[in-house]
């Protein structure tokens, strides 16, 4: 287990690394600059903004000094000239650099700012697409063939195939425009979270019931579930101890990636709904050559990635005996 | 269950931290990119800094005519190169202190200095030796003039003297706009000993901002909103109608549009195209002229639109009545000339034109068939957005069934299609200018040809000398030069312009004392709700 712990993080370093010095190429790759308007600036005070950012540095130094863990600025340590009251930073020491675009903040400000707001929405978006998608996919599979069988699959492709700001304009009609029942838009009140919350559930929900679904179709024809069966168990206990492990394995497997991009944020829903969270921030990043913000949000994206992978990982060891985590790294 | 007990968790601490609902509350674009009026050049955030800060005038919120501000008089020699103020003995920061002459000395120095990096630092470059003072900086990066050789003085607490280099007709219009308000040097300096190397920046947090405005920033939350308390301290406290007004950071234009229908908004500056059909006519939607054109570039140095009379016929041949009504659908009006009429005291040269569009594309068939030449298949760029593919599309329509050659149309993201202009890798481009102050020099001096404006490869040395001339004329010669500059620019067209602009606010009639006007500002300290009266100017 602190083998595959260990193993497992270092696998970690090695991908942001990497994903750092990608993201890094694209952003300085893509013609276009952080501070290029319809105005253009006129070169003398070009120059003076790209030197307090540093983007006059050749791009080697720039990408050292962004990855850290050392300050090669006048701040920096004193054997590399610096005055040494500032040796260490960098996405290493956890320091995102400013922003380009919202010059007050620092990309830590903003990502602490706007990520719990993300994850606060992901979650109950995804604890409600769960509540609703698991038991309907179970319900579902048991009635194989049947009316609800049949209602299910024709609405989980709705539900899948309609995008999310199709689904939100309609419930935005719906519920606030046509019924002012809910307000069209914000942040504040419990009020302001149901319908960007039941937009985003939506496909997820859809998703989590076809992977319930098949995975109980799946493992009910297998031979321990006949087995228990024919030992004389009742069918609502073959389901729940017999049944539902193994029927879950596939959920979980997804469930990892989508929770990382759930907990993110949507970048539709937060537009429609104006939700002051992650999503936004992954265009407009890319769009305002905010680079230091772009690249934050990049990096905060893997980091859940691998962390939802991992909890996937053990949660699945944990639930399936035939699954070893040494193997499995 | 597990899920069902973490809902019931999340949804608790789901509330946001805001006391209670803001008297007034509007929609601004999107997230502003700085408090900072050092570091603001864009519209959202100009509405924002009204709020906070004040400068030595401010604008008549309807003429935009220069009124006291901070400054409570003052006096312009008569060769128009020296301004005298006396600051009002009443006014104070929010924290009670008194605002001082060389509490304007201090942000103006700021803003020039190259290690403030402002981006409108050139506001002041109208200075003597202001340019030199940003421009020219040692290896550090540190300026190489001591800021005594700049024309701005102190001459006691209330009495500050600014020295101009060259006559500047609107030098009160720029002392108005949002770069040169004041910012308060005691925190500024406290905060970065307290955070020397922060990317944060400490001096603007609502429990630090000191502000000169009619508000006070009471709470900021990034991409949400910022709450503004009245200032208790400002000058003309007596005439702020709200005590707590919400400024929400809203980008998408049809949310920004259902705040308002709902009631959650009293304005919205900025509206989606489809619902201008719907809305026009309402007496909250009352678009005026704005001053801004859109116009397309030639790219001057690629044959054949090397040749005035090639561009001339594509200018000619462009159906702006269709673009103006059909496409952009706000109200606006065709150009045919490059500096709008919301320009104070300019009349506009017109490129040479007929009344009817048959007879303008009769003529550019003239003209064409003058040259000789047959043209190629050019390519219109734009910045992918419906609306600039809409006008291209009617554009190259025309050219094809008038001129008959086929215009390729190609999109590309915004920051890229600029660049393409930058480095002239373009044959026709789509671009606008809004102007910062009412008065055309600002609009005519961007086709210098060693502007970074240019970008059309277009170089005329009359034009330049007249531009040159203009900078440091007085009237009447003054409008004569921007006069011929213009003339000169329609006959050579290296640009057509396509329409003038007009503002799309969209605001309740209940709110007082907002007004239209020719550059979209407005100034919070004369709002009001129209039933409680108020408005003393």
């Amino acid at each position: 287990m602190k083998r595959f712990l260990l193993r497992r993080l270092l696998w970690f370093f090695l991908t942001l690394l990497a994903v750092i010095t990608v993201a890094f190429a694209l952003m300085r790759g893509v013609r276009g600059g952080p501070f290029d308007g319809e105005r253009p600036l006129p070169p003398a005070i070009e120059k003076n903004l790209r030197a307090r950012y540093h983007l006059d540095w050749p791009l080697w130094k720039q990408y050292l000094q962004y990855t850290g863990p050392l300050n090669l600025d006048e701040h920096g340590p004193q054997w590399l000239g610096g005055d040494g009251t500032r040796p260490l930073g960098g996405v290493l020491t956890g320091d995102l650099g400013p922003s380009f675009r919202y010059r007050d903040f620092s990309v830590n400000d903003i990502l602490a700012q706007s990520l719990p707001i993300s994850m606060q929405l992901g979650a109950l978006a995804l604890c409600l697409a769960l509540l609703i998608g698991v038991p309907a996919g179970i319900a579902s599979a048991l009635a194989r063939g049947g009316g609800f069988d049949a209602l299910l699959r024709v609405s989980t492709s709705l539900g899948i195939a309609v995008p999310g700001f199709v689904l939100g304009s309609v419930l935005l009609y719906l519920f606030s425009l046509r019924h002012p029942l809910l307000p069209v838009a914000g942040y504040g009140t419990w009020r302001h979270w149901v319908l960007p919350t039941l937009a985003l559930a939506a496909p997820f929900a859809a998703y989590a019931a076809r992977l319930t679904r098949a995975g109980v179709l799946e493992t009910i024809a297998l031979d321990h579930v006949r087995t228990a069966r024919a030992k004389g168990l009742p069918e609502s206990l073959v389901i729940r101890r017999h049944v539902l492990r193994g029927a879950l394995l596939p959920l979980l497997a997804w469930l990892g990636p989508a929770a990382a991009g759930i907990l993110t944020g949507s970048l539709v829903i937060e537009r429609i709904f104006a939700i002051p969270g992650t999503g936004t921030h992954f265009v407009n990043s890319a769009l305002n050559r905010d680079y230091t913000l772009a690249m934050g949000v990049t990096i905060v994206y893997t980091t859940l990635v691998y962390a939802f992978n991992l909890l996937v990982d053990l949660a699945s060891a944990a639930i399936d005996p035939r699954i070893r985590l040494e193997e499995s790294a | 269950m597990l899920p069902a007990a973490a809902c019931l968790a999340l949804l608790g601490g789901c509330a946001g931290g805001l006391e209670g609902e803001a008297e007034l509350a509007f929609t601004n674009a999107g997230e502003v990119a700085s408090l900072d009026p050092a570091a603001i050049t864009g519209v959202p955030e100009g509405k924002l800094a009204r709020f906070l800060h004040e400068g030595l005038v401010i604008k008549h919120p309807r003429t935009l005519e220069p009124l006291p501000g901070i400054a409570e008089s003052w006096t312009i020699r008569p060769d128009g190169l020296v301004y005298r103020f006396v600051l009002r003995a009443d006014a104070r920061w929010s924290n009670g202190e008194r605002i001082t002459a060389q509490d304007f000395v201090y942000s103006f120095e700021r803003l020039l200095s190259p290690r403030t990096a402002a981006e409108y630092a050139y506001q002041l470059w109208y200075v003597r030796g202001g340019q030199r003072y940003t421009s020219e900086t040692d290896a550090q990066g540190n300026p190489r003039h001591a800021f005594e050789t700049v024309g701005i003085r102190a001459l006691s607490e209330r009495e500050l003297e600014i020295e101009l280099e060259a006559p500047t007709p609107f030098f009160l219009d720029i002392l108005g706009s949002v770069p040169l308000m004041p910012v308060h040097r005691g925190t500024i300096e406290r905060m970065q000993k307290l955070h020397p190397d922060s990317w944060r920046v400490e001096w603007l947090k609502p429990e630090n901002l000191v502000t000169s405005g009619p508000y006070v920033l009471a709470q900021r939350r990034i991409q949400d909103r910022v709450r503004l308390k009245k200032n208790p301290n400002y000058w003309d406290r007596s005439r702020i109608a709200f005590e707590t007004v919400d400024v929400l950071a809203v980008e998408h234009l049809n949310t920004m549009l259902n705040l308002y229908l709902t009631g959650a908004s009293v304005w919205c500056d900025n509206l989606p195209t489809h619902a201008l059909a719907k809305l026009k006519g309402r007496a909250d939607f009352q678009p005026a002229p704005y001053l801004g054109v859109g116009f397309y570039r030639f790219n001057t140095t690629r044959p054949p639109l090397d040749d005035k009379r090639v561009r001339r016929a594509l200018a000619l041949c462009i159906d702006r009545a269709v673009i103006c009504e059909k496409i952009l659908a706000a109200g606006e009006s065709p150009a045919w000339s490059f500096v709008p009429p919301a320009a104070r005291g300019h009349v506009p040269v017109e490129l040479l034109h007929a009344a009817a569009a048959e007879d303008n594309r009769a003529a550019a068939r003239a003209l064409l068939a003058e040259s000789g030449l047959s043209l190629p298949a050019l390519e219109i760029l734009f910045a992918t957005q419906t609306i600039n593919k809409d006008v291209a599309e009617v554009i190259a329509d025309g050219w094809r069934r008038e001129l008959g050659f086929s215009a390729k149309l190609s999109n590309q993201e915004a920051r890229v299609a600029l660049d393409s202009q930058k480095n002239l890798r373009y044959d026709v481009a789509r671009s606008s200018w809004v102007g910062d102050h009412p008065d055309a020099l600002g609009f005519l001096e961007i086709f210098r040809s060693d502007s970074v404006n240019n970008r059309t490869g277009w170089k005329h040395a009359r034009y330049d000398e007249c531009i040159d001339r203009a900078r440091r004329a007085l009237e009447p010669e003054r409008s004569a030069l921007l006069r011929e500059a213009e003339t000169i620019l329609m006959d050579e067209a290296p640009i057509a312009p396509i329409w003038f602009f007009v503002t799309k606010n969209l605001v309740s009639p209940q709110l007082g004392g907002f007004h239209e006007n020719a550059l979209d500002e407005h100034f919070p300290q004369f709002w009001h709700w129209k039933d409680q009266g108020g408005g003393r100017r």
